[in-house]
């Protein structure tokens, strides 16, 4: 299938979800709302003409002046039919909200992991939801674009804190 | 190896119950190919559970990618899979001309099909290597190293570097190939298939190597899919999914190659796999060396792209040029959103961009395979035998510069 018949497809299927249809060089990329997205994405992957199953990416954009935040990317594969459509939801900074698609693609796991990880993104319902590239106890969503590049000059990383419990023994121990 | 316990009565198996175990592997091991942290909970030598921790070698190479011109990016794309840093660089640049919509003349299509190649034969000789010599196959190491280094010292004479080449440019290259140079990588080619027999006697009748491989770490064709799993670690399980021959880039559709495919799934496939590409990409490499067209290296695209060398230092005008595209970088981009994936020797690697417009992307994301490869670890290792792990995690073939980027 044409990427665009595709998201006709899905307007078609979910005509209050659908937002905006865009299209660049070869790909289409469908802006939905969050809501509904399990929905949407379990209907693409089990619909036997889109069949789209293999998650290719999934990943978390940040545009801060807009209305609705940030976006959730789905890139959507199928490796039957080789064709290829990604779904952009958008999602609020005040509800950082949006439903995991854990159940539908395991291989979600991780990268929703990252989004919620960089951008500060809930996944409800996903399994395991904790920092995945930051250390568990850092303060910030670094993939934010107001999360500064560069830090304050001289500020130290305080260091984990379960390493700070096995250093209690230090001074006794006379390592420094 | 399988958990032999039906030998074992119940009665014995009661007094032999042992309590539950929390192991720590890594980060700092030599068989989890770079700092890999899993904290494994065993049951005897059973794993219950697998938790793989990543990030240690997080170097924000995203968010750093929004600061830096579409042209500076590319030495950071080096250091995400340090194995075979050509490919990523061809993936990044195909990705950028893509989204510029530059055509590349074809000897440069020829020429990066070729490096490329060549990237994945050194990639794949330093996984069989580390991963043999991960489950005792320790003779085949050396070898392996022999040939990698030729490889390597080809780049050197391309390019200047041995890992970190940072060779093409977006719209081409940094510089053409000389005819001495291919001729010498000709004779490569030549003795390579050779080589790779060598391997396979070494270990292919192995019976340590078939215990340790056959029938472990199996997933199914289905599940491989579910899982995000790419490359050699899909098409282990059947799947003929290559970029290379569904979404062609280069010359991968001006010269004839197959896509092996294994049938189990498990271990020992993902290593026929990998040991059938040796003998396609040498193929590839000879057909392009064979046919490869004349012509200039850089496309035409005087906004993106830095003009000649000899011009630079003969001709006021493109001195600026080059000046202008050296200091500022581009100043404009086409707006709009763009993903592009290439095979690299791992698996997909893929770009996407969000462009605004400016010169520096508003967004990159970097789909990395072994990122993916490492969250089904513990779908490949849970319930089997703590020494599988092992075996697992050089049959996945990751790295950690690219995972944690």
């Amino acid at each position: 299938m044409e990427p665009l018949d595709i998201a006709n497809k899905i307007r078609e299927k979910f005509p209050l979800d659908v937002a905006d249809i865009t299209g660049f060089r070869d790909q289409v990329f469908v802006s939905v709302k969050a809501e509904r997205i399990t929905d949407m994405c379990r209907y693409l992957y089990e619909d036997p003409d889109v069949s789209m199953n293999f998650l290719a990416d999934l990943c978390g954009v940040d545009y801060p002046d807009r209305k609705f935040r940030f976006e959730v990317i789905y890139n959507l594969y199928s490796i039957k039919h080789n064709h290829r459509i990604i779904l952009k939801a958008l999602i609020p900074e005040d509800n950082p909200t949006v439903d995991s698609v854990v159940p539908i693609w395991n291989g979600a796991n991780w990268h929703e992991r990252e989004a919620c990880d960089m951008y500060g993104i809930i996944f409800n319902g996903h399994p395991d939801l904790r920092r995945i590239l930051m250390p568990d106890d850092w303060e910030g969503f670094p993939l934010r674009k107001d999360y500064p590049l560069k830090g304050k000059e001289g500020a130290e990383y305080r260091g984990f804190e379960e390493l700070k419990e096995l250093h209690t023994h230090d001074k006794e121990w006379n390592i420094s | 190896m399988k958990n032999n316990s039906e030998g074992l009565d119940n009665s014995e198996s009661v007094r032999l119950a042992t309590k539950e175990l929390t192991l720590q592997l890594g980060p700092q091991h030599p068989a989890t190919h770079g700092v890999l942290r899993i904290v494994l909970d065993l049951d005897g030598e059973t794993i219950v559970k697998c938790t793989p921790y990543v990030g240690y070698l997080h170097r924000g190479v995203e968010k750093l990618a929004e600061h830096r011109n579409y042209l500076q990016i590319m030495p950071l794309t080096d250091r995400l899979d340090y194995i075979s840093s050509m490919s990523n660089n061809i993936g990044y640049c195909e990705a950028v001309e893509k989204l510029f919509g530059i055509e590349l003349t074809e000897r440069t299509k020829f020429i990066r099909t070729i490096v490329g190649e060549m990237s994945r034969i050194a990639n794949h000789l330093l996984w069989l290597a580390t991963h043999a010599l991960d489950i005792g196959a320790m003779t085949i190491f050396l070898y392996c190293f022999r040939e990698r280094e030729k490889i390597l010292d080809l780049f050197e004479r391309l390019c200047g570097a041995r890992l970190t080449v940072s060779y093409p440019r977006v719209g081409g290259l940094k510089n053409d190939v000389d005819p001495q140079w291919l001729d010498d990588l000709y004779k490569f080619t030549a003795e390579f298939p050779m080589r790779v027999d060598q391997y396979e006697t070494l270990i292919n009748k192995n019976r340590i190597w078939l215990r340790r491989t056959k029938g472990i770490g199996v997933i199914s064709a289905e599940e491989a899919i579910n899982w995000g799993l790419s490359g050699p670690a899909l098409r282990g399980s059947g799947v003929p999914y290559d970029i290379r021959k569904v979404m062609p880039y280069g010359a991968y559709d001006k010269v004839k190659w197959e896509v092996p495919v294994g049938k189990n799934g498990d271990i020992y496939d993902r290593y026929r796999v990998r040991m059938d590409e040796f003998r396609q990409s040498n193929s590839i490499i000879r057909q392009c060396i064979e046919i490869l067209p004349e012509g200039p290296i850089m496309a035409d695209a005087p906004k993106f792209i830095l003009p000649a060398k000899d011009k630079v230092l003969t001709d006021m005008e493109h001195l600026i040029h080059h000046f202008v595209l050296i200091t500022k970088g581009p100043q404009t981009a086409p707006e709009g959103e763009i993903y592009v994936a290439t095979e690299v020797p791992k698996g997909e690697l893929g770009f996407y961009f969000v462009s605004d417009g400016t010169g520096k992307p508003y967004r990159m994301r970097v789909r990395s395979p072994s990122f993916v490869h490492v969250s089904a670890l513990p779908k490949l290792c849970e319930g089997e035998l703590i020494a599988d792990i092992i075996a697992n995690i050089g049959s996945i073939d990751i790295v950690l510069g690219e995972c944690d980027r």
